[in-house]
């Protein structure tokens, strides 16, 4: 059982870590084209930002497991093959951009409107005020972003069983409900309590040092 | 050094600016000063170009302020420092970055020697010699005012645009903001313009003042002119009008100038004409630690004419109301 248990401890820290990783980076340009377009960014721009904000919207509205099964197509073109935990990283990262990107938006844009336009009265290009106001000022916010898509990512890659992908999810479905092992249950649902309160923990601290 | 010809704005069917005309010389202060909704913020946005105006033009030191040349613009701001009403101070920077968080628009290193020194000095300059490495959030209102004026002066500019930088504040720490502001523009030469609705702001530091209202300057002139003496609107903008006066007999209001403000004049017609009259109303206020006042007297028709030659006489401003 300690062997199951850690194997599938290792797959979900490792299909989290790196979908986590990979929406964090990617989902910052729209955060930021969002950012930008928005009635009261630098650059205003109905058209740009309805298209970006619906697209945003379409993607966050399909549940994970209907998600996953839909970019079977991307998921083969990119990890060359369509089961595995690292292929089931794909249809996650998919998943966690759209909903990283609105979180960061809305990070980026609770920035004091003031502070924007006292940096400009300095003459500060937008890329100044991107980097050395927005991001600067938002920089708790994100974080808390950050700890919100890894405690989502630990939920939906509980459904990566589906395509192969492993993880304490699987387990508990397959051995703990399917094969009527209740310790499986149990033992699964501690181990991802635990993952959740760590990152939370870890959060909340660096939140406080960053604040 | 502040040109502005016949400025108009309107935010849609509103027009908030109709019609401006401004001239700003070097190194006074200049208050613009009116009711919340006259338009105050948005014509000094408009001259750092943080709002953009529909006609007419605006030229600081002889270049044009135009939104559209970015260059330029970014060039002009460089030269004209700003403060707000919110201090919209950096909450995650400390006051040393704070101040030299300008520096770094200009690719400048806030970290060289001549750099430190120049944000340390400003530092002390506006008073906050110990609290460099505090947080804002660790500062009260007036102090974080300061450390956005020290902001504001650390690219040298030649120009300091206040927006309402008193507002927010109380009547104690405000008369220390504007003496710093005064400070400022005496020993570094500095032109400011001060957008307020506080008359306070005007008597204290300005030189020259506009009174502005629905977007059209209705009065332009010294704060003593202008409050002494005021128009109809700027009355009401004081909440002066409709002072109760005798209908029977002259009411003469005289107006006090800083040479004769602490002159006798009063007592002195009294004993000399050997009349009498009553006093109706009467002001006596501070511009600049300049005195000037005004008197609203009642007197009898038969006296008029020795009473006029009095004041004649005298050097006191006085009209028949």
């Amino acid at each position: 059982m300690l062997d199951v248990i850690l194997k599938g401890t290792w797959q979900t820290l490792y299909m989290v870590f790196f979908s986590t990783l990979i929406a964090v980076v990617l989902g910052f340009i729209p955060a930021v084209i969002l950012t930008l377009t928005a009635e009261d960014g630098l650059k205003p721009n109905r058209i740009v930002y309805g298209i970006l904000d619906m697209i945003v919207n379409v993607f966050r509205s399909f549940p994970f497991i209907i998600l996953m099964v839909i970019v079977i197509p991307v998921t083969r073109v990119i990890a060359g093959k369509s089961i595995g935990t690292t292929a089931a990283i794909v249809p996650l990262t998919i998943y966690a951009i759209p909903f990283i990107a609105r979180v960061f938006e809305n990070a980026l844009r609770e920035t004091d409107a003031g502070v924007i336009e006292a940096a400009k009265s300095f003459g500060a290009t937008d890329l100044q005020i991107i980097t050395k106001v927005y991001f600067k000022e938002s920089v708790p916010r994100l974080l808390n972003g950050i700890v919100l898509l890894i405690i989502n990512m630990v939920g939906a890659s509980a459904m990566a069983g589906t395509l192969g992908g492993g993880g304490l999810g699987d387990i508990a479905i397959r051995k703990g409900y399917q094969a009527y092992d209740i310790s499986y249950l149990v033992v699964t649902s501690i181990v991802l309590i635990v993952i959740v309160q760590l990152v939370q923990g870890i959060g909340n601290v660096i939140y406080k040092k960053k604040a | 050094m502040i040109n502005l010809v016949n400025v108009r704005k309107s935010f849609g069917e509103l027009e908030v600016l109709k019609d401006i005309n401004l001239q700003i010389h070097e190194k006074e202060i200049y208050g613009i000063i009116g009711q919340s909704g006259a338009g105050k913020s948005t014509l000094l946005r408009c001259i750092n170009g943080l709002e953009t105006y529909d006609s007419g033009t605006i030229t600081v030191d002889g270049t044009a302020v135009d939104v559209n040349d970015k260059k330029q613009l970014r060039q002009l701001r460089k030269d004209m420092g700003m403060i707000f009403q919110n201090f919209n101070l950096l909450s995650r920077l400390d006051v040393y970055d704070n101040v030299a968080l300008p520096l770094r628009f200009w690719n400048e290193n806030p970290n060289t020697e001549e750099n430190k020194k120049k944000i340390e000095h400003l530092i002390e300059l506006v008073g906050l010699k110990d609290k460099m490495h505090e947080r804002p959030e660790n500062l009260s209102g007036g102090q974080k005012q300061r450390v956005a004026i020290a902001r504001a002066l650390v690219n040298d500019p030649k120009i300091l645009l206040c927006d309402e930088a008193t507002s927010a504040l109380d009547p104690r720490i405000t008369h220390g903001i504007l003496e710093l502001l005064k400070q400022i523009n005496e020993e570094l030469g500095i032109t400011i313009v001060v957008v307020t609705h506080q008359m306070e702001v005007v008597k204290q530091i300005c030189q020259r003042v506009a009174f502005l209202k629905h977007g059209v300057v209705l009065a332009e002139g010294k704060p003593e002119e202008l409050f002494v003496k005021p128009t109809e609107d700027v009355k009401k903008f004081l909440g002066e009008e409709g002072q109760v006066l005798p209908k029977e007999g002259v009411n003469v209001q005289l107006f006090f100038t800083d040479d004769s403000s602490d002159e006798p004049v009063i007592t002195e017609m009294a004993r000399e004409l050997g009349i009498d009259f009553s006093i109706c109303w009467a002001k006596l206020e501070e511009f600049r630690e300049n005195v000037f006042g005004s008197l609203i007297l009642n007197i009898q028709e038969k006296d008029k004419e020795r009473v006029f030659k009095f004041l004649e006489s005298k050097n006191v401003t006085w009209e028949v109301l």
